[in-house]
């Protein structure tokens, strides 16, 4: 059970509030038309599953309602950040970097 | 009172927190016997001489109480004077005893003292060595389910009660800044510091009375009886708001986050059932911003021959039973060592005037306070001696003694026995880690201490007193105190005036590392060596685990399930690793640790279900005008949380009766549906037309202010999941029908590409689903009814189909849309919801006249498929796009922005030739319904396994139509008009079906469009 | 037709949506009959529980710039409160923090199509004013034991330090949800949806039956 800062409440809450969304930073093409069945296939399906730091989508769905970005070490399991959509992590991946 | 003490063999005339003034009775497998207020019934049992509590899960041999606390293996109980209460899996060691408890053995089949299993324990004793399940019952495979039951029986795992549990079990959400776990010296000191300082305190004891070593010492605080001390603390405490004290309170589980369930008992210490409108058991869920485990440590019993004998025990439970319970277990004990703490229970049972046989100490010079105290009262040491085996068969009734090497792993000499019925063992102390590793630590082995410390977590927790290896009452005392002060600098509080009580110094020799006595056999011709009592694991098991290959500590325990169950490994798990890791010769944190998992000890269903349960199970959701149905009648159908009419029988009448008469009379005359579940969404702003032209396949920028339209909402990958109606109300402002199942699904769909795709478009979308109560009338006559109840003009000139109009009906505002899932003249009227029922009233009201029939969903899906109309979820499955429905009349490839499934569906497999496409099927036998969910073939006399063609979605019996209609997948099916698909069916049959428009009513609208 | 419908320059469509005349609104606890139950049921314990029914509830949905906050302040009477999770209760209005662009507004329920129609007049700019008021009703839940009651049902933690007088959470209440407001400190307002009324009544007086539940008329 997570305890999670909701950055539009600004307090924390806890997990059975939010919902996760899956892999954040996964943006639409903008020309969907002009993706290659290959391309539109890894928009659609292909997600990165580390161990260790991933940004993750969530939902405040029984709070505000506003989606927000976690960053979280899925082997500890802490939350290291949590920012806004439209936001960059602060917190990335010693290879991302 | 002398009478009821008489009784109890081995109670002692004084001492113990019991009141000996409180008489209690209680039956033991189906035996009555006495015990006293502030016993536990394990005290209470052994109080009345009861050695055998169980027999042993392989070898079926008798078990006697070992431990007083929570690591007790062997007495598991069932507990419960009635079916309902019965509780498996108690502990005796941790039930408090009441007036009228019932418990009985959980092992032991047909019963404990007599087992007609014995036998398997005495003969052979080879015929369950470690892997047996895995080696014998694995072959035949087919006979596992045989195997299973006779295990389970024999093992005796408890049983769950047949009848509903009648007592309340709850849950409760807790907050603090620390929650202190163990309420002994080091958790009362860390209380007490926290709680002067202003923080919110939870402290919680797996124990009825607060004060956990302190209960059974015979140490000064203060210059008083520690238990004085105790209560002091603990009524400073009570006397604060934001402290919660929680006896009798399982912290069993430690969770992300500092997130721990704690399970408390509220009424097991009074009684079977709880006293009227109490709750038995909460569940407290707590979010600490700061945890301090204060869990101390478990005494660890020394691993000889026959030591699971009743009358074997662990040094320090005798003392808890002398000091706390007033109970000595015996008469003549032998009290085995490697180290000086144990001695205390030498002293204890001398000073309870019994006979103390020997102290056999495994080394060489020990001394220290507690040693000279003995030597003082002239009990006699053994030194490099150990305890090699007992001897007894329901009791141990001597034991064999012999000298051992320094390092304790030969002997050296020769065999003396010894008269004796209690063996007390302490091979020193383990720290109970067990919390600290659900964080997903890494126990540390501390040489020092001879066990396992907490490791390091990424968790908001700090340790104090035993777990950290601090045995001595001054330094736990210490560490409770520092603890607190740690929490306190974290959480920005001051630290408090608070002075530590005094406590006795006491000097304490040298322990030595010993865990496994030699035997004059090896290993595996000796006498068994017990080192996991509740799985039967041995000395002789280990070593052949590790002789036939099992290497890692985590396979030896799987191999020879040592830690397993309701265990988890309590007394057994470092003896365990001591021996694998001697066997592998390496050292003890070489070979490592398992690792812990929640929950700690057996946690109740009732407990876990919370209120969560009967009518409170899961939400019922209910429309305005439920009860109207209910008065009618009305079946009931689950869709999502919703409670929907299903249908509305009359009399004697069967559900296909009343489906046929509800069928019939909405299309001949006029039917109403109540469509209130209908997810509704509100959109507003100026790029809403925008937006529902990206989230639809069909196109939106010419539907006019007053129209609706029907839309398909398809996901990325091109694939339908959900539909409806949505209408323009203004030029910016949209109302949105969704599926009633999918409804909460929509809203977040819209609002995530809102919020992270599309930001800049101005559009806001609210749900008013419970705002409207919708009620749909339909039939040729429900424009004659809508007329009865407005004055505005609802005829065909002034309201089209797919028309909205806004109105007043039966006096209500209302907004009234024609559409139709029927195929009939139909009329959708919205009223804001605490207005609906009285609508709803009116409508029947006039529709007398008219035989106004409510129908349900049955004959809404009947009535819905005689038109082919789809449903989202039921015709869809996620993996069929609007082409495969044959719906590309609702899908817009011309739109300027690639609407959400656009590219999806035109992926090269969603292209592709002989997809499964949706059609009707006709059956050449009208009286026919196929199965839905039946598979198609093309060839029935084709050898199985046939290729399949696709399955039926829909099928119903029609009776407009007077025959079965059908829709379904069939692989090409949309260019296959006229060709015959085969259903053959479990029970022999095949049906014959044509494939067929799936429109089979009035396939021109001629009667919606009117 | 006497239908009032505005259809002001923001293209957007405003309808009364009350009745005139005899025709009585029913709330979502109609069949209750709460009213029998607090003439005749227990009139002592630890939880007090009221049906504020039939009031106008309405969503307000903008990110209001300057001005507009101060126009918004001017069509309800009462400021806006902008913090996260703070509400404003005044006698005939009260208003509280959703979401950073989304309020709940509460109002006696003759007074909801006045507001709407006060908005569709002056208003201009994005935003939505939704009446949810037959989607929505409220209980009032206060006494000596509500706080542990509350706890039984919502995860937020209700201490007086973390959620004093004024502080407005939408939550997870048992398996429903709800907008939880103190009223004072032992007084809370719930506002819930009207499909989920029954369970959460029902959720109420299981949660309150060992403090002994009240309902007031």
């Amino acid at each position: 059970m997570f305890h999670i800062y909701c950055p539009h409440c600004c307090e924390y809450r806890e997990e059975e509030e939010f919902h996760a969304s899956g892999q954040a930073h996964i943006p639409r093409p903008l020309d969907p038309d002009a993706c290659t069945d290959k391309e539109w296939g890894e928009f659609m399906y292909f997600r990165a599953n580390p161990r260790g730091i991933h940004h993750e989508l969530w939902v405040h769905g029984a709070g505000c309602r506003k989606y927000f970005n976690i960053t979280r070490n899925t082997h500890t399991y802490e939350i290291l950040e949590v920012y806004k959509v439209g936001e960059k992590p602060s917190v990335v991946a010693n290879e991302a970097k | 009172m002398t009478q009821e003490l008489s009784k109890q063999s081995n109670r002692l005339q004084d001492g113990g927190r019991i009141d000996r003034s409180k008489p209690l009775t209680f039956t033991y497998n189906g035996k009555q016997y006495k015990g006293f207020e502030g016993d536990t019934l394990a005290s209470a049992l052994l109080a009345n001489g009861v050695d055998i509590v169980g027999r042993s899960f392989k070898y079926s041999r008798p078990r006697g109480i070992v431990a007083a606390g929570a690591e007790e293996p062997n007495a598991i109980m069932q507990i419960g004077s009635t079916e309902a209460t019965q509780i498996p899996n108690v502990r005796a060691t941790q039930q408090s005893l009441y007036n009228g408890l019932v418990a009985s053995t959980t092992n032991g089949w047909p019963n404990v003292d007599n087992d007609l299993m014995s036998w398997v324990g005495k003969v052979g004793g080879k015929m369950m060595p470690p892997g047996f399940y895995y080696k014998t019952f694995m072959y035949p495979k087919s006979m596992w389910e045989t195997y299973e039951s006779y295990i389970r029986k024999a093992a005796g795992l408890g049983r769950a009660p047949k009848e509903n549990d009648p007592d309340i079990y709850d849950k409760m959400n807790q907050h603090c800044d620390v929650l202190i776990v163990g309420a002994g010296p080091a958790g009362l000191m860390a209380a007490l510091t926290a709680a002067r300082a202003g923080a919110r305190v939870i402290i919680a004891d797996e124990q009825n009375e607060f004060g956990g070593s302190l209960l059974s010492t015979t140490e000064a605080l203060n210059g008083k009886p520690a238990a004085e001390w105790v209560a002091e603390v603990v009524e400073e405490l009570s006397g604060f708001d934001d402290v919660l004290m929680l006896p009798n309170s399982q912290v069993n589980g430690y969770h992300d986050h500092n997130f721990l369930t704690i399970q408390q008992h509220c009424t097991d210490q009074f009684a079977d059932r709880a006293p009227n409108g109490q709750i038995a058991q909460r569940l407290h869920r707590v979010r600490a911003k700061w945890v301090i485990l204060a869990t101390g440590a478990h005494e660890r019993p020394l691993v000889y021959g026959n030591n699971d004998l009743p009358g074997c025990m662990v040094a320090n439970a005798v003392s808890t039973y002398i000091n706390r319970y007033g109970v000595a277990p015996g008469k003549d004990l032998v009290l085995m060592t490697s180290n000086d703490n144990a001695y205390r229970t030498a002293l204890d049972w001398h000073d309870a005037g019994r006979n103390v046989v020997a102290i056999v100490d495994s080394r060489k010079n020990p001394q220290g306070t507690f040693v000279e105290a003995a030597r003082e009262r002239g009990i006699s040491i053994l030194v490099s001696s150990g305890v090699i085996e007992a001897h007894g068969s329901k009791r141990v009734t001597d034991v064999s003694i012999a000298p051992l090497n320094e390092v304790g792993d030969a002997i050296v000499g020769s065999v003396v026995k010894m008269a004796a019925d209690t063996v007390a063992t302490s091979g020193g102390w383990s720290p109970v880690i067990h919390l600290s590793c659900h964080t997903g630590a890494r126990p540390v082995w501390n040489d020092d201490i001879v066990g396992f410390t907490p490791g390091v977590t990424v968790q908001k927790q700090l340790t104090a007193g035993a777990i950290n290896g601090a045995f001595s009452t001054v330094q736990v005392l210490d560490e409770g105190l520092s603890a607190a002060c740690d929490a306190l600098a974290h959480l920005g509080l001051s630290k408090p005036d608070v002075v530590l009580p005094e406590a006795d110094v006491i000097e304490e020799g040298k322990a030595m590392a010993l865990f496994h006595i030699p035997h004059t056999k090896p290993t595996s011709k000796a006498p068994k060596q017990f080192v996991d009592y509740q799985n039967d694991v041995t000395a002789a098991g280990i070593e052949l685990a590790c002789r036939e290959g099992f290497e890692s500590i985590e396979h030896v325990k799987r191999y020879t399930a040592m830690g397993f169950g309701t265990d988890q490994g309590k007394l057994g798990n470092i003896n365990g690793m001591a021996i694998a890791a001697k066997m592998l010769k390496q050292t003890i944190p070489e070979t490592g640790t398992t690792i812990f998992r929640p929950n700690y000890t057996p946690v109740t269903f009732g407990a876990i279900a919370g209120r969560d349960c009967g009518e409170l199970f899961d939400p019922k959701r209910y429309t305005a005008m439920h009860a109207w149905h209910v008065e009618r009648g009305a079946k009931f159908e689950d869709v999502g949380q919703w409670k929907r009419a299903w249908y509305y029988p009359q009399g004697n009448e069967t559900m296909q009766e009343a489906l046929d008469r509800e069928c019939l009379a909405t299309r001949n005359s006029v039917g109403i549906l109540d469509a209130s579940t209908l997810g509704k969404i509100d959109i507003q702003g100026k790029d809403a037309r925008e937006f529902l032209g990206r989230v639809y396949s069909n196109a939106w920028a010419k539907l006019a202010v007053g129209k609706c339209r029907y839309g398909l909402m398809c996901g990325e990958d091109g694939m339908v999941f959900d539909d409806g109606v949505t209408s323009c109300l203004a030029e910016n402002h949209f109302l949105m029908t969704t599926t009633s199942g999918g409804a909460a699904r929509v809203l977040s769909w819209l609002e995530i590409y809102h919020q992270t795709e599309w930001p800049e478009l101005e559009v806001y979308f609210n749900s008013v689903t419970d705002h409207w109560s919708t009620m749909t009338i339909s039939g040729p006559n429900s424009r004659k009814l809508l007329e009865k109840l407005t004055d505005y003009d609802v005829s065909k000139d002034n309201m089209a189909f797919m028309d909205w109009k806004p109105m007043t009906v039966a006096g209500v505002p209302a907004r009234v849309f024609r559409i139709s899932f029927t195929g009939e003249l139909s009329f959708e009227i919205n009223v804001q919801a605490n207005y609906g029922l009285h609508v709803w009233k009116e409508l029947f009201e006039k529709g007398a006249e008219f035989d106004l029939t409510p129908y349900g969903t049955e004959t809404m899906h009947i009535l819905r498929a005689e038109k082919g109309f789809i449903i989202a979820g039921q015709d869809t499955d996620g993996s069929v796009h609007p082409f495969d429905l044959g719906m590309s009349w609702a899908v817009s490839m011309q739109k300027p922005f690639s609407f959400i499934g656009k590219r999806g569906m035109q992926r090269e497999d969603c292209v592709r030739e002989n997809r499964k496409q949706l059609v009707g099927l006709k059956t050449l036998d009208p009286k026919a319904v196929l199965p839905e969910g039946a598979q198609g073939v093309l060839d029935p006399k084709a050898p199985i396994p046939m290729p399949m063609v696709g399955h039926v979605t829909s099928s119903y019996w029609s009776a407009n139509l007077n025959r079965s209609v059908a829709m379904g997948f069939v692989k090409g099916g949309l260019d296959k008009m006229g060709e015959k698909v085969y259903y053959p069916l479990a029970d022999g049959r095949v049906i014959e079906a044509e494939i067929c428009s799936p429109v089979f009513l009035d396939p021109k609208g001629e009667r919606q469009n009117v | 037709m006497s239908d009032v419908t505005v259809e002001a320059m923001e293209g957007k469509v405003v309808t009364n949506q009350l009745p005139t005349g005899a025709i009585v609104g029913e709330s979502p606890l109609h069949h209750s009959d709460l009213a029998s139950i607090a003439e005749k049921g227990p009139q002592q314990g630890g939880v007090h529980f009221h049906e504020r029914k039939l009031k106008g509830l309405l969503t307000l949905r903008c990110t209001p710039s300057v001005e507009q906050l101060s126009l918004i302040e001017s069509l309800l009477g009462v400021a806006l409160p902008m913090q996260p999770l703070t509400s404003v209760t005044a006698d005939a209005i009260s208003v509280r923090w959703m979401s950073p662009d989304e309020w709940l507004i509460i109002v006696d329920g003759e007074q909801a199509f006045e507001l709407e129609t006060r908005f569709q007049e002056k208003f201009s700019g994005h935003y939505a004013l939704v009446n949810i008021s037959g989607g929505t009703t409220i209980f009032e839940v206060s006494g000596s034991h509500v706080v542990d009651m509350l706890k039984k049902s919502t995860p937020v933690d209700l201490h007086a330090s973390e959620f004093p007088v004024g502080k407005v959470v939408s939550t997870v209440f048992a398996k429903s949800g709800a907008t939880i407001c103190r009223l004072a400190d032992e007084k809370f307002e719930l506002v819930v949806r009207r499909s989920f009324a029954d369970y959460l009544w029902l959720w109420i007086q299981d949660a309150s039956r060992e403090y002994g539940l009240v309902v007031k008329a």
